[in-house]
This record gives structure tokens, sequence and C-alpha cells, in this order.
């Protein structure tokens, strides 16, 4: 099972980056994460270029298409969600019925160097990815004042925390899973 | 008047009923905004009235959840999507009748709703027409029923919220059939 990991941070040493690798360590054996790492590259939506949007666009939705499972860490900017991040969930919600999120799972966590774990980014880019058509977990992990938040072994310090992501990430994979027995069948 | 005429408009018409789906609809309203009302349809739905020699009937339907119609392909998409119907993982509305009662033109039905496998008990009020032969000796009937429900109740539970009070969408929805039912020969 491919999970794509997507840091809504650009920064080389994002804390989000971190809380993915963290997912990474607790994802059960059959499961892989994979971090996408171009979202800087992606540019900003324009319908008019829709017809040929190009090879970052291509890509982004090809490593969307290809995952059975997305698992995205945001940051919180103005109480929202990175506009990076933003203009690449509409690149893959269009066209509408075939768009790369349709119907995909996907579950949403969140760390910021304030006290709040950027809960409200997560709540904006679950409605966000739900109106894409994504089949999104209701579930929240606020990961606050993160440059305390890790152990050095790179997991979870708080061990409540370390449970709600492993809850998460079974969640996500239990969707996952459902959803490609339901194809099958 | 005489008594068994009366009689006779209160039953319903014996037989097996299959629609003709392309003269019967299965549509929805709900109030959006606030201010409008909103409609939409399905287009594939299957539906027969099956009514035995005492009388006594059963009226089951299916409707196709994907064949939702409105009018923009990017909100009918919406429609479709986990927000709303889900349609990947549920595919079919169902409806299956447990009483119904006709008195003249006027029909009573009780049943169960099942939408995203939510079932629910629903109350559905309505017309239905003595049969009539038409062409080629088809013989049909027509049934019209109206019941409303609380979405919320079905797993529909998408909203949001308007920026000076009240939501996009109301939770009550009016469902509404009208078929065409013609005489199952076999």
């Amino acid at each position: 099972m491919r999970v794509l990991g997507v840091a809504g941070s650009l920064r080389r040493d994002s804390h989000n980056g971190r809380l993915l690798r963290a997912a990474a360590q607790l994802l059960a054996p059959e499961a892989q994460l994979v971090q996408f790492n171009g979202l800087k590259a992606i540019p900003p939506f324009d319908e008019d270029d829709e017809a040929n949007p190009g090879p970052a666009v291509d890509r982004w939705r090809t490593e969307i298409a290809k995952a059975d499972a997305l698992l995205f860490a945001t940051p919180e900017y103005n109480s929202s969600i990175p506009g990076v991040l933003k203009n690449a969930v509409d690149w893959a919600s269009r066209p509408f019925v075939s768009a790369a999120l349709r119907n995909k799972p996907a579950a949403v966590i969140g760390a910021s160097t304030g006290m709040f774990g950027a809960v409200w980014a997560q709540a904006e880019l679950r409605k966000a990815l739900a109106a894409a058509g994504a089949r999104v977990i209701d579930r929240e992990l606020p990961v606050a004042e993160v440059e305390h938040a890790f152990a050095v072994d790179g997991t979870l310090a708080e061990h409540d925390q370390q449970l709600a992501l492993s809850e998460i990430l079974a969640e996500l994979l239990a969707e996952s899973a459902e959803r490609d027995t339901r194809i099958a069948a | 008047m005489s008594a068994t005429a009366l009689d006779t408009r209160a039953k319903l018409p014996v037989g097996s009923w299959k629609v003709d789906p392309t003269h019967s609809t299965a549509s929805f309203a709900v109030k959006h905004m606030v201010v409008a009302t909103f409609r939409g349809s399905f287009e594939k739905i299957d539906a027969t009235l099956s009514v035995g020699e005492d009388g006594a009937g059963q009226l089951v339907g299916v409707v196709d959840a994907g064949s939702i119609a409105v009018k923009d392909e990017n909100l009918q998409a919406h429609l479709g999507s986990p927000d709303f119907f889900d349609t990947e993982r549920y595919p079919e509305l169902r409806f299956a009748s447990t009483a119904i009662r006709r008195d003249g033109e006027q029909l009573a039905i009780d049943g169960e709703l099942t939408i995203k496998d939510h079932t629910n008990p629903v109350q559905a009020r309505g017309t239905i027409t003595d049969p009539h032969e038409t062409l080629g000796g088809a013989v049909k009937i027509g049934v019209t029923l109206e019941t409303v429900i609380d979405r919320t109740q079905f797993g529909l539970e998408w909203n949001a919220p308007l920026p000076k009070g009240g939501f996009a969408l109301a939770n009550d929805v009016k469902l509404t059939v009208e078929l065409e039912l013609a005489q199952d020969s076999e």
C-alpha cells in the first residue's frame, strides 16, 4: 500500500516534513510512505492552462493516482493553509468528474510552533479536500509548539500524540483497503 | 354511488406493475441559501408495484445514486462524492413499502427508505389512477408520491454556514416520484 505524504511547508527543515517522517515510522509493514517534494514547482492554477498544465502538475496528479492514500501535514499561515498547498489541491480537483483527488482516501495532520497546532488549517484542508471529492478521514492531529514535539528518534515525544497518529494512520489504511475491496468486487 | 363502487375504489389494482423509466421521474427539492428551492432528479429508477388477489400490495423502488442530474456538471460530481451521496460506496437508494392504503385517488404509503446504508421509516402521500388501456394494448396506472425527509438522518450531513447566519442547505428535503407503471404480462 502506497501512502503519498505531502507537507504543506516548502522549507527544507520543515516541521511538517518531520511529522510525516514520524508517521512513516508508525505505518503498518504493508504500507510505505512516499513524500511528495514537487509542491514548489506547481504553477498557480489558471483555467487557461488546464489544457496543458505542464509537467509539475502532471507529476502531482500522477503521484496522487499512484497512491492508495494521501497523508497531508500542514502548517498554518494566517489561520489557514499555505497558498501553495491550496493551489495544489485546486489543480488536483480539476476536472471534477475525473479529478485525481476524487474518492481518494486522505488524512490531514499538522504542526505549528504556536500553541494551537495548525488546528484551523487542518479543518480548512479537510474542507477543501472533501469539496474536491476526496474521502477524508474526520480526524485531526494538532501538534503544538512543534520544536519540542519530537523525541531524538524522530517519533512524537508525547505518548498520546503518538497514539493518535497511529489511530489516524490505521483509519486511513482501513479506508483504503475497504475501497480496494469495493472496487475489486 | 353504490357501496360496491366505493369498495372498488379503495382497492389496489391486482397484478404486477413495472415502471416505465422513460416516463417516470424521481426528484428532490431542498431549500437553498435560505431563500430559494433547489431541485434535482435521478435519471435511472426502477420500481414495481405488486398487488395480490387479496388486494395487499407492495411497492419497491431502486434509484441509481450515480444517475443524479443537476444543471452543473461540477455540482453533479460533488453530489456524487463522499460529501453527499458517496456513489462509489453507496450506488443505490432503495425504498420498500410496509403498508399501502388507498381511498379513491388518494394513496398513503408507509415504508422504509435506505440512503447510504441508513434505513428509516417514511410516510408518503400521493395519488393513484385506475388502470387504463394505452397504445398497443398496454395497460397502465399512474402513481405519484411525495414525502419530506430529514437528510441528516440518512447520512447526508454536508452544509456550509452563511456569513450573515443560516446555512447553505436546509435539512428537510422533499422527495417526489411520479411513476408510470405498466401491467406486467409475464
